[in-house]
């Protein structure tokens, strides 16, 4: 399902971007749907009148429970960097334990955000970079709220609440409209409870200037 | 969006390149799809079933159980005047091949697309363009799309070139860079596409009420049937093909401009040119590279080189004048090819300099092999290689025998 961003060309985006090209890396596993929340802030920052925008999966076979990423570009002209993001802006990891793999936060910019599935505190990840970092809980908020899909956690959503609240790049309306675009009707509202529920509960530990 | 320039409406929708493919073809109207799933072309083949599927797309699609078989059901169904699409790549293309030879020899305007993808051994699914170069030789005109809207435009251009010259056409884009990479796609409505492209009318129909007999033996010389007609021979079938590729170029430009016209987007220039206006130095690639290339360029502009970026949007027939006009101020070519043709270069470089042999334009050519088998290419790559071969006009070589590679030996 796509949806149409008609409406929103030609306005002046309204959002925290002020940069040329803005690079998010999802990490997850497959079928947390790092994939969809990659495309989900694509088409959000698409309809905020971003006219450049791609979203692409990493390349290749991708299997249930194995570490995937995605990528998310964002820019006021079309995207014509075709190649592999290495100097992401925010990296967003859906699975705590991928922090110990390699070449999850690297190439994360000075002053970018890490963002965090993860009940504890920032500071008490064990991360250390020159970034900001932000936690939530998104699993806990997910089995509370009972979305599941053939039993799997799907936090893909409830994420992008700690996405917005730390990084500003998207608003929540645009989010939520592009969700409703992309979502069948029934899934929409747990979505989007998922989503403000992650918000509140962000903790956000930025960086001392 | 209302598009001030053509005033034609059209619906703007985030899309990778296989739907923008499949959505080219729902709107061109084909009448017959088979083709047969492989990586990384599978959601083409999906998209078009369920588009049949609920009524939105009046075709036939037809299982097949090799591509082998999906591109004999697009030729018989051709001979039979429907308008036919198939897609594949790599291993499906090569599995083609015999039948994409049939196709091109018996002069059906059937559209393919082909999702770039590297070919085995050893297995790889990820992206190169060694699968359509392999077919380079069989009399098929070849398009490459540097993005997702370049897609969808030319899978809609490709039915009404194929149809005017009578040549199939392959519409090549990028496996995964491109074909599963959601960007921003404008959608042309289907009342603009039908003004544009008109309903197919067959220059042969296979008809059972009334029998002919396709693709007789034909002997090397000409000879009288059996009405007293004196019919032409292989050679002068293959030549005529061939004077149907030269001339082509004049109608895929005729196109691209009525495409423009109408949408907006114009494609009548048969190369993509980036700040070429004062570059001496250019740098060549096609398809998605062609766009990392301009990041490339104006790193390289930022140095303070007077770079520019040539796309090459049409593989063939070849547009050597243009390449030559285009290529008339350089002083140093740098050839990105995700192809090899092995012991000689890429293929794209053979045909740069076949282009520049004997003209007035005496330009150094340095050839680079990059992204064979999904290998990243990234622009700070592409303008170190650039440095480098700049470098290397001290050399005094203006042509080197053998392509350099950027990879770890």
């Amino acid at each position: 399902m796509e949806i149409t961003g008609a409406n929103a060309m030609g306005t002046n985006p309204s959002t925290n971007i002020n940069k040329s090209l803005y690079e998010i890396r999802w990490h997850g596993r497959g079928g947390q749907g790092a994939i969809t929340a990659a495309k989900i802030v694509a088409q959000a920052a698409f309809l905020e009148g971003y006219r450049g925008v791609t979203a692409a999966p990493s390349f290749g076979a991708e299997r249930r429970g194995a570490p995937v990423s995605a990528s998310t570009r964002i820019s006021q002209e079309p995207v014509m960097v075709m190649s592999q993001v290495e100097n992401p802006d925010v990296v967003v990891v859906l699975d705590q334990t991928l922090l110990k793999r390699d070449g999850v936060t690297s190439g994360l910019s000075t002053g970018g955000w890490l963002i965090v599935n993860s009940g504890v505190d920032p500071k008490e990840l064990g991360v250390e970079g020159r970034f900001n970092i932000a936690t939530a809980d998104a699993t806990r908020v997910c089995q509370e709220l009972g979305l599941i899909v053939s039993g799997l956690i799907v936090v893909n959503t409830a994420i992008l609440g700690a996405f917005i609240r730390a990084t500003k790049a998207v608003s929540m309306p645009s989010v939520e409209k592009a969700i409703k675009g992309r979502f069948p009707k029934e899934a929409v509202e747990i979505n989007l409870a998922a989503i403000a529920r992650t918000y509140e509960m962000t903790k956000l530990e930025e960086l001392r200037k | 969006m209302i598009d001030k320039k053509s005033g034609s409406n059209s619906d703007i929708q985030i899309l990778d390149g296989n739907r923008a493919a499949a959505i080219g073809a729902k709107l061109s109207r084909v009448q017959v799809i088979a083709a047969y799933p492989i990586t990384p072309q599978t959601p083409v083949t999906e998209a078009l079933s369920e588009f049949v599927e609920r009524g939105e797309l009046d075709a036939q699609y037809i299982a097949v159980e090799s591509e082998h078989s999906a591109l004999a059901v697009c030729t018989s169904a051709s001979i039979a005047g429907a308008r036919a699409f198939t897609a594949t790549s790599s291993h499906g293309l090569a599995y083609m091949h015999e039948m994409l030879h049939w196709a091109a020899g018996t002069r059906l305007p059937l559209v393919l697309a082909c999702v770039n993808r590297a070919i085995g051994a050893p297995w790889n699914v990820l992206n190169d363009q060694q699968d359509s170069i392999s077919q380079r030789d069989t009399g098929w005109i070849q398009i490459y799309a540097r993005n997702n809207q370049e897609i969808l435009d030319s899978v809609i251009q490709a039915y009404k070139i194929a149809e005017t010259v009578y040549v199939p056409v392959m519409i090549c884009y990028d496996g995964y860079i491109l074909s599963h990479t959601e960007m921003p796609v404008a959608i042309p409505l289907q009342q603009d596409v039908d003004r544009f492209l008109p309903q197919y009318r067959p220059h042969t129909i296979l008809d059972s009420s009334n029998p002919k007999n396709y693709n007789l033996v034909t002997l090397a010389n000409p000879r009288i049937n059996a009405e007293g007609v004196l019919c032409h021979g292989y050679m002068e079938l293959r030549y005529l093909l061939q004077e149907a590729l030269q001339n082509s170029r004049e109608t895929i430009r005729k196109v691209g401009q009525e495409f423009g016209e109408l949408f907006g987007r114009s494609y009548t220039d048969l190369l993509w040119k980036e700040k070429m206006e004062d570059a001496d130095i250019v740098i060549v690639a096609m398809g998605s590279l062609a766009m990392e290339a301009i990041v490339a360029s104006k790193m390289l502009r930022e140095e303070g080189y007077k770079t520019g970026v040539l796309g090459l949007r049409l593989f063939r027939p070849f547009p050597k004048a243009d390449v030559l006009k285009a290529l008339s101020k350089s002083r140093l070519v740098v050839i990105f090819d995700k192809n090899i043709s092995y012991g000689s270069e890429g293929a794209v470089c053979s045909e740069i300099k076949a282009a520049l042999y004997g003209s007035q334009v005496n330009a150094a050519i340095r050839n680079f092999i990059v992204g064979l088998g999904g290998r990243d290419v990234t622009a700070r790559e592409m303008a170190d290689a650039v440095k480098k071969s700049i470098a290397s006009l001290t050399e005094g070589v203006p042509n080197k025998g053998y392509p350099e590679w950027i990879c770890h030996i």
